[in-house]
């Protein structure tokens, strides 16, 4: 019995061992290498960043192309990261980055509390969320695609899909915007993409769809054997997220969005990130500078799926450009 | 609860494709299972083996392992199930492992003197089972079997996972769409125990049915 303990008392001091290890993984440092020390206004965000010298960011771990945490390293790899260090190159040249790990859910507690000054997480712009938080941007805009194998030249847009199989993800926008503009389509589900992939190549379904962005990392990964049929039927457009109602903050970011976009450094960045997955370049989306709704007093945050795969997009998608410029 | 009553077309669609997809299965289980358990208690050495082996891997295989190396391995070796047949072979298969189990302790109740006696009155071994102990062995095992059943329609729910659009399935897709999880869960719970508590019941009248006095 004593020995039974000991053992039990080992394995308890190891995972408290392993647990700790761990707590470290859910941030990573880097310090932006570039930019110029300007100065900003008393009591802003960036004079506080400026100060402090280090800026904390929400960005994804897992989502490849965008903020996936390489395991080798340990350094958070991306669009959204390279996005971010752009950004806080312009506060301040030796500005630390500490990226915080955020999930579709804690995004916008994260911005509500501090926890995070910023976040750039394949977050869409929408209505429900503008009313907890503000965005900057759009940096990017994703969009549904269609996916097909390499020698189908039978579908060329949405409509094709109709009476066709199809896969896609339970309980994604995906599937919501499918079944909105192809209603006949017949709808396979499973759980994650690559099992799509999977179907297409045993010849269950003849067409996968989602956004583009994740569509072209299976087209990479099938070596040749699937293609994307560039007809894209919807927009997701991704903002970066702040506190509410911190406009000094919000315009300072939608400058530098606009600076970039013209020196090229937006493109190099996505060169280096999603088109090192097979995107092709896009021409910058325009920056919408939307007048802020004052703090709704709602209690509940709005909590919705990540940009790129879940919910509460579909409807929005038309309503996020209105107030451009 | 406003969000199932206002869906019971869902749960009734879920719950009819749940019901075939389990009744179809425990065909191809009692089947299956009294094959196998025939294979095991058969003279024939190899026969006694393949059965020990059926029994053993299927039964000590998870169900979700079954499934996708089903859906997504088959169709390597080119042999393509739609995902509603798959999904009743695979059932049916698993099931049938532990039916197999089952009939064979069945099997085990019937007392040797009278395998003997049949085969001395020149019977074949597949006569001896099918005339004489098999009648006896499934009667004494009706209760057993009625669990097995119940597990299935339970296990059913698995094949969500290569999109059959059984109950689970279809739950799943509401509370996905209503963000109303709990209610939507609470709702499947009820249609499952509206199918398994009277198969229960009917699985006892049965057994007393056919029961025998000895």
């Amino acid at each position: 019995m004593k020995h039974r303990l000991g053992k039990l008392f080992l394995l308890v001091g190891l995972v408290a061992v392993i647990a700790a290890g761990c707590g470290d993984d859910k941030k990573t440092t880097t310090t932006a290498s570039s930019g110029a020390g300007t100065s900003f206004a008393a009591g802003t965000t960036m004079a506080r960043i400026q100060q402090a010298g280090r800026i904390k960011i929400g960005v994804k771990f897992d989502q490849p192309g965008f903020g996936l945490k390489n395991p080798t390293n340990g350094q958070v790899e991306g669009f959204d990261v390279e996005i971010a260090k752009l950004i806080v190159a312009a506060i301040g040249p030796n500005v630390q980055i500490d990226f915080v790990e955020s999930v579709s859910k804690n995004r916008e507690p994260f911005l509500q509390d501090g926890t995070v000054d910023m976040v750039v997480a394949t977050y869409t712009i929408n209505d429900t969320r503008k009313q907890v938080v503000d965005f900057a941007g759009p940096y990017f805009v994703a969009r549904q695609d269609i996916m097909v194998k390499k020698d189908d030249t039978a579908i060329k847009s949405v409509t094709d899909l109709n009476g066709k199989k199809v896969c896609t993800v339970k309980g994604s926008t995906s599937e919501k915007n499918l079944a909105a503009k192809a209603p006949s389509a017949e709808v396979t589900l499973f759980d994650t993409y690559s099992q799509c992939a999977e179907a297409m190549t045993d010849g269950r379904v003849v067409a996968v769809t989602t956004d583009n962005t994740i569509l072209a990392g299976l087209v990479q990964a099938s070596s040749g054997a699937f293609k994307l049929v560039e007809a894209p039927f919807s927009d997701e457009p991704y903002g970066i997220g702040v506190k509410k109602g911190d406009d000094a903050f919000r315009t300072f970011i939608n400058d530098r969005l606009e600076a970039i976009f013209g020196n090229g450094d937006w493109a190099k960045a996505f060169e280096k990130t999603l088109g090192a997955i097979g995107l092709k370049t896009p021409a910058p989306p325009k920056v919408d500078r939307y007048t802020a709704t004052p703090p709704a007093p709602t209690t509940a945050p709005a909590s919705g799926g990540s940009g790129s795969s879940s919910s509460s997009s579909s409807s929005s998608s038309g309503s996020t450009t209105t107030t451009a410029n | 609860m406003d969000v199932v009553l206002d869906n019971l077309d869902v749960f009734i669609a879920g719950l009819r494709t749940t019901v075939g997809l389990t009744l179809l299965s425990y065909a191809v289980a009692l089947g299956v299972g009294i094959v196998i358990a025939a294979c095991r208690v058969s003279p024939i050495p190899p026969l006694r083996w393949a059965g020990v082996f059926y029994v053993e891997t299927v039964r000590n295989t998870p169900l979700t392992v079954l499934f996708v190396l089903f859906f997504f391995g088959l169709p390597k070796v080119d042999i393509l199930f739609e995902p509603f047949p798959t999904a009743v072979i695979v059932l049916g298969g698993y099931t049938g492992a532990f039916v197999a189990e089952t009939v064979r302790s069945g099997i085990n109740t019937v007392s040797r003197g009278q395998a003997e006696a049949a085969r001395s009155l020149g019977l074949t071994f597949p006569q001896v089972l099918r005339i004489v102990v098999l009648p006896q062995a499934l009667r004494s095992v009706v209760g057993p079997l009625g669990g097995l059943f119940i597990a299935l329609t339970k296990n059913s729910s698995i094949a969500a996972i290569i999109s059959v659009s059984e109950l689970v399935f279809r739950t799943d897709n509401l509370a996905n769409e209503t963000a109303r999880a709990v209610p939507v869960y609470l709702g499947a719970a009820v249609a499952y125990l509206l199918v398994t508590i009277p198969s229960g019941v009917a699985f006892r009248a049965l057994e007393r049915r056919v029961a025998f006095r000895r």
